[in-house]
Order: C-alpha cells, then structure tokens, then sequence
C-alpha cells in the first residue's frame, strides 16, 4: 500500500474541519415569491408617481419627478437591469444554486438566477474581500455572505445606479445593501436594507417571503439576450433624453386623484414610514369603492368597480 | 537502505497522524474553554426558564417602518380593494358589505387589530415578560396585549378574542460541529382567534383561524436592531392559500413615542 505523504494527511484534516462551523441551511432550489404584499408593485408595477414610504431625500425626490418612462426606450437603456434589490421588489421567484469547489467540494458561492430585468447575483462564501472604490460595478452588484447562526447575512457594493421603484424613484451607484436570509420549514425570508448617501434619507428596509416549490419552472435562471433597437423616432437624431423639467411631471397628482391621499404622503420622505405619519392622515376618507387593482383576479370573478353593483373588469 | 527508508517512512507517519489528530481535536478544545461544554449548554438551556434560556432577546420597544403595502395599512382602503390577499368568494362577499358604522354601532371598533392583522397595523411594540413563561406585547395602536405562553402552557378553549391564544416556542439555532447553537428564533401559533379583519375594510378572517409566526432577530451595520415576523394566516373560510407576509420592526431606544390609541374601525 502506497503511504499517505504528510502533506496530503494535513490537507484530508483541513477540509474534514473546515466544514461548517456553524449553523447553515440549504439556500439551494426553486422558491416561488408568495404574492400577498404589494402585489400591484411587483406585478403590474407602481403608478408613475407613487413614493409612499420611500426614504427619499430632497435630491432622490427631484430626480425621480425627472423621470419619464421613454426614457428606458433609449438603445443605451433597453438592456439595463434593474439593481439587486428588486430580488425583493419584483414579481419573480428565486432560482439559487450552489458553486462549489471543483477540488475541495466547498462551497464557494450561492448564485442567485436572474431575470429579464435584473441580472445574477453571486454571493461569495469563501471570504473573499470586495474590490476596491475604483474597481468596475456590475448590474449585480458585488456581494458576500456569512452565516450569522441559522441567518445568511449578505453584503453588497459595486451596484450600477437604478431604480427602487419601477417609476424611476432612483438609486445611485454608491448605495450597499444587506440581506438577512432565514429559513422556517420551507419558507424563505429576506429583510434587505438599502443605504444610498446620494438619494435617502434613511435606510429603506423591506422583506419578503418565498416558498420552496419544486415543481417550479425558472427555466436557467440566466437573462435573456437583449438586442436594443430604435423604439423612439425622435431619439434617433441624438439629441432628445426623455425627461420632465421641474415643476412639470403630470402625474404628480395622480394618485391624490385615485385614492384621495395628499401630495406630502404620494411625494415620500423618511416620516411616511413611521406609524406618526399617520396623525397627519386625520380625517381620511378613502374613495367610496375600489376601482382599480382590486385583487378580484385571482377569484376567477370581476371586481364591482363602480358602485353599479356589476362587475366590471378582471383586477 | 530500504530499512533506512522504512523507518523514516514510518516516522514521518507518525508525525502526520499526530498532527491530524491535533487539528481534528483543535477546535473542541478552544469551544470548550471559551464557551462552555456544548452539550452542557444544551442541557441547561433545557432546564432553564424560556425567559433565561431565550436565544434572542425581544425585549424593548419597537416601531413598525412601513415601506410594504402602504396604501392598505397607513391608511384605510377603499371598500372591496383585496389586492394581495387570497381570498375567497365567501370572503369576497362579506368584505363587499363591509359598513364601518355598524361595527361602530355594536361596539366592535377593533375588528382590524385582532391577532392576525395586528402586526401589520402602523404600531409601536413594548416587549416585556410577564414572568418566567410568558411574553408580553403590547401595541399602542389600538391598545392591545398579545401573551406569548412557553413551556407546557396549552390553549384554555376558553372564549374567543382578539390577541386568541397564543403557544410560542424557541427555535434554536442548528449547532455546528464541536460549536453550541447560535441565535435562534421564536415560533408562535395563535388560535381561538375572534372573527375579524386581515385590513381595516373589512377583509375577513374566521373564529377557526390559526396565526403561525416566526420571530427573527438581526443587527444591521448601522448597529439598528430589526424584528423580522414571517406570518402564516391559514383560514379555510376565508382564504383559498394561506396569507404570508413578512413584517419588520426597529428597534427604538425608549418609549418616549409611545402613543396609545383605542381602535378604530375607519
């Protein structure tokens, strides 16, 4: 029989202990995104100016007002991603697999699948530091993991600038987010907190919950190839960047209008998310009936949108 | 020479089961004199009060930060707006006929601040324990005490209300190897729930309800402390799926906003 060589006895002793030294659990699988929070948001998407309970400063609040939706039209827009973030703002589930070591079996990193709109993102378990202020960002942004307990705790830098909200409330690309993963059977729980220097305030937290479902189909988890082509004649000359000047945006009474909220609450700001704000919603009267996204669809029946008592349309 | 060999051979085996055995045995020792036997640890933690074994600790006061559902919990929504929730057409037609005056009328102005749509009311939290086997969370939104029993507390079948009746339990974390369990989170079931409301406009919930909740607790890098509370509203009446939402908390450093209201049904 051949003898072991000390190096190789040393090498079997390293990665026999360097096993998890804590709790962990399996992120690896197919977790489809259980609907009941914001579905309008994800789904569908928000109304144009809807910045109820975002953090946005005086800065984010201006260029969001900027926005204006043609502006994703432009060739140099079309194939943008949407920042790591909307893995807990949009409608889809989550594709994860593991990476592991093709040498030692270890695991390395968890990937997380994209989507049309946001790209993958690699949570590297193998301690590896976070580039430098100057290194290149990426759609997915770069990001590590620890275990903390039973608790994935990730870290993001190096996202590109974006959205939080699919009507251009902006993120900039000096923004870092955290993400808490916890496990309860087979549902899935993340708490992300965004920080952005340049657009909040205050940190804006949100959290999700997934459900382990095997039989669902995320195809690979990879984007589609995008091929970005004229959609906006005037565009072609060059010259034209789809926006609205100060003072100009003609949905900011939009949702005043739909469902008699003040501007102060639609326009954000930290204080709306704190239960306070609400002393400054004295004397709200909600429209008499809901007229739109209604939640009526997934019922098989109409929604009763106009007071007729007849069922009018299918959200 | 081949004996030469052999020996060294043999030597140098001896060396390297030795230093296997020292890195295998390594990190147990350190675990143990830095932190205590692990299986002693599990020992205690099993004879100790939930209060003092609790893996997490809950206490303090605690704001909700509302960045989720906005439209449907800062404010009341417009009648029949079930957006998000699974609801059935039973539910759907007792949510139609919603009429916050005669709720009012007969004096069931907290029909939305039950068990199973209180967490999602803009409230602020005051965790304390009530003794050694129950948890108390109070909200000053509505003014209403949840109790939290551990141990071998079971449900009194006693008369319906709103908090119901709550079993909670520790969750501990997974240990690793040679390591005791780290973190941990809180398991509560609520059940013998009165009929009430997922949101103010009347979206309903049944007597036979059950509330499964998972409290979680994290710090961020800005040193914030955050609950996390994955809920499971499971009505067969009512709802065609179960209810899931994730709720969120920060920690605040006294009471000083603390604002007791009395419910409302509007």
């Amino acid at each position: 029989m051949k003898p072991f060589k000390l190096s190789t006895l040393v090498v079997l002793a390293v990665v026999i202990i360097s096993g998890p030294a804590f709790a962990q659990f399996d992120l690896g699988g197919h977790w489809s995104r259980r609907a009941n929070q914001d579905d309008m948001e994800s789904g569908p998407g928000p109304d144009p100016v809807d910045y109820l309970g975002l953090p946005l400063n005086d800065e984010g609040r201006a260029r969001g007002l900027s926005f204006q939706y043609s502006a994703v039209s432009l060739p140099e827009h079309q194939c943008g991603y949407l920042p790591p973030f909307y893995i807990v703002l949009g409608p889809f589930g989550l594709a994860i697999d593991r990476v592991l070591d093709p040498v030692t079996a270890r695991l390395v990193a968890w990937k997380i699948g994209g989507w049309v709109d946001r790209d993958v993102t690699t949570i590297w378990m193998d301690g590896r530091p976070h580039p430098g202020a100057n290194a290149p960002h990426a759609s997915g942004g770069f990001t590590t993991g620890v275990w903390e307990g039973d608790t994935l705790t990730t870290y993001t830098t190096h996202i590109k600038a974006g959205m939080i909200r699919r009507n251009g409330a902006p993120l900039s690309d000096q923004a870092t987010m955290t993400m808490h993963f916890t496990r309860h059977g087979d549902l899935l729980t993340a708490r992300a907190m965004l920080e952005d220097p340049v657009h909040l305030s205050e940190p804006y937290v949100r959290s999700r919950v997934w459900q382990l479902d095997s039989d669902a189909n995320f195809g690979n988890g990879l984007a589609a190839p995008c091929e970005p082509i004229n959609e906006l004649p005037r565009a072609e000359a060059g010259d034209v960047f789809p926006h609205y000047l100060p003072g100009t945006n003609p949905f900011v009474n939009e949702l005043t209008q739909y469902y008699n909220l003040p501007q102060e609450a639609v326009l954000g700001g930290a204080q709306t998310m704190y239960p306070e704000f609400r002393k400054k919603l004295a004397g709200y009267q909600p429209p008499a009936i809901c007229k739109r996204y209604c939640g009526c669809g997934g019922l098989g029946v109409a929604c009763i949108t106009d007071g007729s008592g007849v069922p009018q349309g299918g959200r | 020479m081949l004996r030469i060999f052999v020996v060294q051979e043999s030597m140098r085996m001896q060396s390297a089961l030795a230093v296997l055995s020292l890195v295998m045995t390594w990190p147990a020792g350190i675990e143990a004199q830095g932190r205590g036997d692990p299986v002693q640890q599990r020992g205690a933690a099993a004879t100790a009060t939930p209060r003092v074994a609790a893996p997490i600790d809950l206490t303090g006061y605690w704001v909700s930060v509302v960045t989720q559902d906005w439209r449907w919990r800062m404010v009341t929504p417009a009648k029949g707006d079930y957006e998000s929730i699974p609801i059935t057409l039973e539910a759907k037609k007792v949510g139609d006929g919603w009429d916050p005056a005669k709720d009012e009328a007969a004096g069931e102005p907290c029909k939305a601040y039950g068990a199973p749509a209180i967490m999602a009311v803009p409230t602020r939290l005051h965790i304390t324990w009530q003794d050694d086997n129950t948890m108390k969370v109070e909200t000053d939104a509505g003014t209403q005490t949840r109790l939290l029993h551990f141990g071998d507390w079971k449900p009194q079948d006693g008369p319906a209300s709103w908090q119901g009746e709550s079993v909670a339990e520790w969750e501990r974390g997974r240990a690793g190897r040679g390591a005791a369990p780290r973190g941990g989170s809180l398991k509560v079931v609520t059940t013998n729930v009165r009929p009430g409301y997922l949101r103010k406009n009347g979206v309903p919930y049944s007597g036979s309800a059950m509330l499964t909740e998972y409290w979680d607790l994290g710090s961020e890098p800005n040193s914030d402390q955050w609950i996390t509370i994955t809920s499971v509203v499971d009505d067969l009446k009512y709802l065609r799926v179960p209810y899931v939402t994730a709720l969120q908390f920060k920690k605040e450093v006294d009471g000083a906003k603390w604002d007791p209201t009395p419910c409302s049904a509007r």
